[in-house]
């Protein structure tokens, strides 16, 4: 008997695990996979360690840093600074056709590159940023109100608008085209105003390093353990049935699968509404190249890029959709060590039933065929790399199904929140993409606050 | 358990939370909240800490009592006296 069964040894499994083993409940992480992290994991191939889902951490603020999500959350985790390894960017783009806005983790450069490209709306991106408002506690972001609306009521000019707007949909938008003005508010604050970072190593170092300390306080992690069903009665848990048929009791379960996926686990549920689940998704082309970007002209850390003045954040109706992307190449980070090979990571949107209705060898075929689109679409707006490529590999909507679980393969999850991480059941609650923010350290925060409020009650 | 050790107790509990902090000159009568910014969220963890640790329970009403660390050790002293170090 548990005190806390959780679903899944991602961020936000792992960041409440470890708050509640810390205060000696008795809390085991049940893994479908074989390996931790679910949408922001890792694998090996050909010899090199790939990353998938995570380009960057947001919300990045320098040691000694008090105030923010950052600091708020390594005091929870009892981790000290140096222990997540995090270098900063050295700088990032938005490109439109004819016009670049730089940003960095210093909020002055992004707003004279604004004043320059677009000196009439100086006093209002002014305005704008005194209109954020402090969601300190990462408690809700919902507003119900568009953050379309109220940004172009202090923007009035539709370009800047759209390139205000692709970075932050593109990491973390898990609706078409808009989010709640209160998501917008965190999600600006933690890409300009806070800023971009990453391990030198990887994703994979955050991850290790919770689920040591997870482990050191006691907690139990299983893997390759997936659950079959929630087994309820009278409003509440009673039992976690395994795939294996074992069953597992605990005073509360916590699920960070999703909120249809765990609707879909409860047996009291005939059919879950799955009209609830997001319908964005991903595919990532990933080049190694034979030098670093550095040495072709390319220093940008991320660029975010869109082929003509509006930016169509949706659903492709064809496979993918190469207009815009995200090119991300992990060495232009300030390490103090440079990585030992150059790769480049091109993200654009993508169709989730486009692919998984496709067979074998046409799956095939499609990723090269999507390799090459995604390329050749990107060197439009950073230095021509085709001829440095030494390996490549490509992630699709049905790869991130296949780690996160997500139906349609929906990286930012449902596009409505569940604030308050309650559900039907007294004693089921959830955390993770569907219950708060995006991002790594938005869902670490997400299960260390389900965690606190609802789990380390007497 | 005299003033001093709920002291060292205190700080200990708190280098736990802010390990980055440097608490040698932590100020005796200045909020907690002005010195080390911290927030609700930490306020629930030292009362937390000292409950897992020294199994004391604090109501939550008594919570402002821990604003500084003159003030929390003056709250703690009597709670605390007959705990064995």
């Amino acid at each position: 008997m548990y005190d806390t069964i959780i679903i899944g040894a991602g961020m936000s499994g792992l960041a409440a695990g470890i708050r509640l083993a810390h205060f000696n409940r008795r809390v085991c992480i049940l893994e479908r996979h074989s390996a931790i992290g679910g949408l922001n994991s890792f694998y090996r191939q050909g010899g090199r360690d790939f990353d998938v889902g995570l380009h960057a951490v947001t919300n990045y603020t320098p040691k000694g840093t008090r105030r923010g999500p950052l600091a708020r959350l390594l005091r929870q985790l009892r981790l000290a600074w140096d222990e997540l390894s995090l270098s900063p960017q050295v700088g990032s783009s938005i490109a439109f056709p004819g016009v670049k806005l730089k940003f960095s983790n210093n909020f002055e450069l992004f707003r004279s590159e604004v004043v320059r490209a677009f000196p009439a709306q100086k006093d209002n991106l002014q305005k704008l940023v005194d209109e954020l408002a402090d969601y300190e506690q990462l408690g809700r972001g919902d507003t119900d109100r568009s953050a379309r609306k109220i940004v172009s009521s202090f923007i009035d000019d539709p370009l800047l608008v759209e390139m205000i707007f692709c970075p932050l949909l593109f990491y973390g938008g898990a609706r078409e085209h808009d989010m709640d003005f209160g998501q917008f508010s965190i999600m600006f604050r933690a890409i300009f105003l806070e800023g971009l970072a990453r391990p030198l190593t990887g994703v994979r170092l955050i991850l290790k390093r919770l689920v040591k300390r997870f482990k050191d306080l006691g907690g139990e992690l299983r893997l390759r353990t997936g659950v079959d069903r929630i087994v309820v009665k009278d409003d509440n848990v009673e039992k976690v049935v395994l795939e294996d048929g074992s069953e597992l009791e605990a005073g509360n379960v916590l699920s960070s699968a999703g909120w249809v996926e765990t609707m879909r686990m409860c047996d009291d549920i005939e059919k879950a509404d799955v009209q609830e689940t997001g319908t964005l998704s991903f595919i990532e082309s990933i080049s190694v190249l034979d030098t670093l970007p550095q040495s072709l002209g390319h220093d940008r850390t991320i660029v975010f890029f869109n082929d003509s003045e509006k930016f169509a954040y949706e659903k492709p109706q064809g496979l993918a959709d190469a207009r815009s992307g995200v090119i991300c190449s992990p060495n232009n980070f300030v390490y103090g060590e440079p990585l030992e090979e150059g790769i480049m990571r091109i993200t654009s949107l993508a169709n989730y039933d486009r692919w998984a209705e496709l067979d074998q060898e046409s799956y095939r075929l499609a990723k090269l065929r999507w390799y090459d689109r995604l390329v050749d679409s990107a060197v439009r707006f950073v230095p021509d790399f085709r001829s440095r490529v030494i390996e490549t590999d490509m992630f699709t909507p049905t790869t991130i199904r296949r780690f996160t679980g997500h139906h349609n393969g929906a990286v930012y999850g449902a596009p409505k929140k569940r604030y308050d991480g309650r559900t039907h059941l007294d004693n089921l609650y959830i955390c993770g993409t569907d219950q708060g923010f995006v991002g790594i350290i938005g869902t670490l925060v997400s299960g260390i606050s389900i965690a606190n409020k609802y789990l380390l009650k007497e | 358990m005299t003033a001093d050790d709920i002291r060292e107790a205190v700080v200990e509990i708190l280098s736990d939370i802010a390990p980055d902090e440097d608490l040698s000159g932590l100020k005796e009568e200045v909020p907690f909240r002005d010195q080390l910014e911290l927030d609700s969220m930490d306020f629930l963890d030292i009362v937390m800490e000292l409950r897992k640790q020294y199994r004391i329970q604090i109501p939550e009403e008594d919570y402002p009592e821990l604003a500084s660390m003159k003030s929390t050790v003056a709250y703690l002293e009597p709670v605390m006296k007959d705990i064995e170090k």
